[in-house]
């Protein structure tokens, strides 16, 4: 096969699964399922993707199942612990916490990475997204209460240690090597 | 005591932490003193707070169609919140609208 006729496969393959998940979301936003919705989610998926064109990501790693899990149970721990730190914050007597915007480098540097570290961050209370420079990798991050977390060097831990568990969870080997080789050097 | 009444208290208690959660996010919105912490009240403990609101209706109404609806609400939820959170903490901070004796360090400023 030729490269631009495999790329092109690739993207049809991209397509056809966007347009698997649109469906399964047009029939849960119905209630249930029936052929009706099917060929209804078929059609509003189908004019959504092609009205609503997006850059195209491309899967390039591979699912281990157990990194996954681990990361999402990792997940739930940081947003139960962060949530009760940022209440606790917000109800306590005293002067206002101390923040910080602190730069984070990341290893990997693909789109897919670069938005699923930054959406994992900002979803735990106490760490939010301020800016994101795509080309270089880095997410800028205001950390609220930053003496109460431990410090930069504990929140830059942090922050990279969501990107490992995602690459863990999806990325390719070559991604794997990179985030687990460079353990605890960041610049 | 019936597997149903076990599902309803844990509905029950998962429902008011939630609205506790919510509570709090309110009074962070009140005594936070600038914009960029204030997100921090605005959006992260709704997070935790409406998939606790989500899971304890999960729990009490157990009927196909309500149970995906209520993950559809949880995971559009986890999927806007950080990209509103982002948009407002950028224009907050580009436009000036923080307050810097309230920052240890600000490794943006000097990008």
């Amino acid at each position: 096969m030729s490269p631009t006729w495999h790329a092109r496969l690739g993207r049809w393959r991209d397509q056809a699964i966007a347009l698997g998940w649109l469906v399964l979301i047009w029939n849960l936003l119905w209630g249930r399922f029936t052929w009706a919705n099917l060929v209804g989610g078929l059609l509003v998926g189908g004019a959504v993707l092609v009205f609503f064109p997006l850059p195209p990501v491309t899967f390039g790693g591979r699912l281990r199942l157990r990194a996954l899990v681990s990361m999402a149970a990792s997940f739930v721990v940081d947003l139960v612990r962060a949530s009760v730190h940022v209440a606790v914050l917000a109800v306590r007597p005293g002067p206002p916490p101390r923040s910080a915007i602190i730069a984070v480098p990341l290893r990997v540097h693909t789109d897919l990475n670069l938005a699923l570290t930054a959406e994992v961050v900002s979803l735990v209370p106490g760490t939010l997204i301020i800016d994101v420079d795509r080309d270089d990798a880095v997410l800028y991050i205001h950390v609220l209460d930053l003496p109460g977390t431990g410090g930069l060097a504990a929140n830059r831990e942090r922050v990279l240690a969501v990107e490992r568990g995602i690459v863990r969870a999806i990325g390719s080997a070559r991604e794997l090597h990179t985030v687990t080789v460079d353990r605890g050097s960041a610049p | 005591m019936s597997l149903g009444t076990v599902a309803d208290w844990a509905g029950a208690g998962a429902l008011v932490a939630g609205a506790l959660l919510a509570l709090a996010a309110g009074i962070g919105l009140l005594r936070f003193p600038d914009t960029l912490d204030r997100m921090h009240a605005a959006t992260k403990p709704q997070v935790l707070g409406v998939l606790l609101t989500m899971l304890g209706l999960a729990l009490r109404l157990r009927s196909p169609a309500d149970l995906g609806m209520v993950a559809l609400v949880a995971l559009f939820q986890l999927a806007t919140a950080p990209v509103a959170a982002q948009m407002i903490g950028r224009a907050a901070y580009r436009t000036g609208r923080h307050d810097r004796s309230l920052l240890e360090t600000d490794e943006l400023a000097d990008r």
